[in-house]
């Protein structure tokens, strides 16, 4: 099955990660992100869906894109926006996160769009107040809408995913974008490798239906799709070093030119941002087989189809 | 005072027969069967319910002086008494941490009037900062009745030599944390699959088996009494029992949650921060050891580490929520379906656990029920269905992963100083 089942009905309320959503579920929101992709392509690229809809976003950690990304989405939706980010917050002031999200709650929010540090926090907020939580990363468990627009692009590629093979590339332990790729493809049925350092790999991840190599060349050769992870220096900061350097590391597990010549079947995927040099070398960004751009634009319509089915939407 | 229709267990009572006790003040006057009440009496039945000398409760953190936010004295000995502890040994980490002479005493002082004992441990170093050790034979003589640096580990190889050869020059046991603290940092639940599933950083159980080797080791070469704080996982409790086996000084306590629950409960709760302690919960296999090792004798008794945290601490994001779980109300009923009801342990050896074992490590006398001694006794029964409701905690803090469950096997009472509290369901 790769097609939405007739007579289903998307009955989520929030989108707290992909462990919750069905392989239904996630079809039919990718399905409705299409609708979406072609709005973005128009001349003026805005539906007033969401016109009657307050939103807030809620940013205790740093994003650019992301954060872009989702208030694009709402604005071309016609929403009313609030932005809240840490630094011109009340955090500082040492009001504890119940008591931020109910207060911005009784300004009568509809939607909350929330990225923590804290692996947890989309599902404590469900506890909090009755606005529908959408998950924009919550430490290192889940990041829903990454994965969502990392299917939608691989569909566009392969509009089939089952049996497809993914290989996921770099730091695995740190990423919550690895982690709800890997729910949804194997939901999706396609197959899943993870590659990277040893002590970038968490502990029994295979686990979660993976497998895992240590071998760059071997992973090229087997996959349709690579996708690389950001090398996430900063969460190692303060702690043992888990590997030697950036050097050895782009050595071993950078994706490089003379790998596209030798294995010519791959696409190329990245969730950024890309550290040119250490993931990949740039010519493996910038070429063809790469569709890291695609995966931006693409972000925008599927978050527009997630709001708007959080928001009550039933089918476009 | 008399009490009646109650069943004995000790290491003299199976528990099979009915007695009647009839107490003078604080004293065990006269045991028999079919006792009557004479004029004006205090009479209670106790309908058939079992009784043994008082259980003791040998980690417990109270947080009074210091946190009287979280617990008091006087709300910890209420939760104990509640959970049938008529003693409990209460950690240092207050503030001030229980360092010198004089908040052992203060500690003492302040349950002097209270029906549980309670019996301080001292820290192991000043300021519990790792460095040097503390006034422990003035310690001793204000109370104390153990060491340890409790919430952190005795961290220095040599201060861990040097406490072990001065503390057993006074007889007196080493508790320490088990947490070699850079391979647990910065962990927030049991590292492990679900860890991996829920992307929190992990505390690894080879944290805990590597300091507990090196605290055996170090127990062998002084000659010192090293007990291991709360332990949790399967190859720990191996160290132990090889340990043991070797004739080397250890003891260990196990938490009554450890043979209880496991890390799915973060998973299953969607990350309930009372489920969040250290050692953390770990895997059905190491639960099953907790057992093991109880049924061999590996662990020597049963404990709460019952570390009361108030409401807005543990309401917070995951990774900022503290350690720490309340234990002492609900401990006998777990203790009960995990171990009695499941026929792992018979009532006899359930009493050594939560008993004589916890007294006869902290080197403290162990009542009996017999005449003529001082009355120190609880009332529990192994049937009785409760649900242990946010209005049942007698604790000041109500961080409790059982909140609202449902229970089997109560603690009906204690008497003990010659007070006697019937525990009342609200």
């Amino acid at each position: 099955m790769s097609k939405v089942p007739e007579g289903y009905q998307f009955n989520q309320k929030h989108l707290l990660g992909l462990t919750d959503y069905s392989k239904e579920d996630i079809l039919f929101v990718l399905d409705q992100a299409k609708y979406f992709r072609e709005i973005l392509d128009r001349t003026v690229p805005k539906v007033p869906t969401l016109r009657d809809k307050t939103i807030v976003n809620l940013f205790y950690e740093n994003s650019t894109r992301t954060r872009l990304s989702f208030e694009l989405a709402q604005k071309r939706m016609g929403a009313d926006v609030v932005n809240f980010s840490t630094g011109s917050s009340s955090t500082k002031k040492g009001e504890s996160l119940k008591d931020t999200i109910r207060n911005i709650s009784s300004m009568k929010i509809d939607m909350v769009v929330v990225r923590h540090e804290s692996p947890g926090v989309p599902h404590f907020l469900t506890q909090c107040v009755d606005a529908a939580i959408l998950n924009a990363g919550d430490g290192a468990h889940e990041h829903p809408t990454q994965a969502l627009l990392d299917m939608f692009t691989m569909q566009t590629l392969h509009p089939d995913l089952t049996g497809k093979k993914v290989a996921i590339i770099g730091d695995i332990s740190h990423s919550r974008v690895v982690r709800s790729n890997i729910i949804g493809l194997k939901k999706l049925g396609a197959e899943v490798v993870l590659c990277g350092p040893k002590t970038l790999m968490p502990v029994y991840v295979e686990d979660m239906g993976v497998e895992v190599s240590y071998d760059l060349n071997e992973t090229l050769a087997w996959c349709d799709i690579a996708m690389a992870l950001r090398i996430q220096l900063e969460r190692q900061e303060g702690a043992t070093e888990l590997f030697p350097s950036l050097r050895e590391y782009h050595e071993r597990f950078g994706i490089k030119y003379h790998h596209l010549e030798k294995y010519p079947d791959f696409k190329i995927m990245h969730p950024g941002p890309i550290n040119r040099g250490v993931e990949m070398e740039s010519e493996v960004a910038d070429s063809d087989r790469a569709v890291i751009l695609d995966q931006v634009t693409n972000g925008v319509a599927v978050r527009m189809a997630i709001l708007y089915l959080l928001s009550g939407g039933t089918r476009v | 005072m008399l009490l009646k229709n109650l069943k004995p267990v000790s290491s003299s009572h199976n528990g099979k027969e009915t007695i009647d006790i009839r107490l003078d003040g604080d004293v065990i006057k006269e045991i028999g069967s079919g006792l009557n009440a004479t004029k004006n009496e205090e009479t209670h039945d106790f309908g058939g319910a079992y009784v043994s000398p008082g259980w003791m409760d040998m980690h417990v953190h109270l947080r009074d002086p210091g946190f009287e936010h979280k617990e008091t004295i006087k709300t910890g000995c209420d939760a104990a008494a509640f959970g049938g502890f008529t003693a409990v040994a209460c950690m240092p980490n207050t503030k001030p941490a229980t360092h010198t002479r004089d908040v052992v005493e203060y500690i003492i002082k302040k349950a002097q009037k209270l029906p549980v004992d309670v019996h301080p441990i001292a820290c192991v170093t000043k300021d519990r900062a790792g460095k040097s050790i503390a006034e422990m034979a003035d310690m001793k003589e204000g109370g104390a009745v153990a060491f340890s640096d409790d919430g952190d580990p005795v961290y220095d190889s040599q201060v861990m030599r040097v406490a072990l050869e001065y503390s057993s020059m006074l007889g007196m046991p080493i508790i320490n944390h088990e947490e070699d603290l850079a391979l647990s940092r910065p962990g927030h639940m049991n590292e492990g699959k679900v860890a991996t599933r829920l992307g929190l950083d992990g505390t690894p159980g080879i944290a805990e088996e590597v300091m507990i080797a090196r605290d055996i080791m170090l127990a062998e070469y002084t000659g010192g009494h090293i007990h291991v704080a709360h332990i949790s996982t399967k190859n720990a409790v191996d160290l132990v029992r090889q340990a043991k086996k070797k004739g080397i000084n250890v003891t260990t306590e196990v938490c009554a949650h450890h043979f209880d629950l496991t890390d799915e409960e973060i998973e299953r709760t969607n990350f309930n921060t009372n489920f969040k302690m250290h050692p953390p919960l770990r895997t059905q296999e190491d639960v099953d050891a907790m057992v093991e090792g109880l049924i061999d004798g590996t662990i020597d008794a049963i404990c709460t580490d019952h570390a009361p945290h108030a409401i807005e601490e543990k309401e917070v994001e995951f990774i900022y929520a503290p350690n720490g779980i309340i234990g002492l109300e609900t401990a006998w009923s777990i203790s009960n379906e995990r171990l009695f009801q499941t026929k792992k342990l018979d009532l006899q050896q359930l009493v050594e656990k939560l008993c004589t074992k916890p007294r006869e490590i902290l080197n403290l006398e162990v009542p009996e029920i017999k005449e003529g001694v001082k009355a120190n006794l609880t009332f529990f029964n192994m049937d009785e269905e409760w649900t242990f409701t946010p209005k049942n905690v007698r604790s000041k803090s109500k961080n409790s992963p059982y909140l609202n469950q449902k229970m089997k096997g109560r603690a009906v009472g204690i008497f003990n100083k010659g007070q006697l509290v019937l525990n009342e369901l609200r």
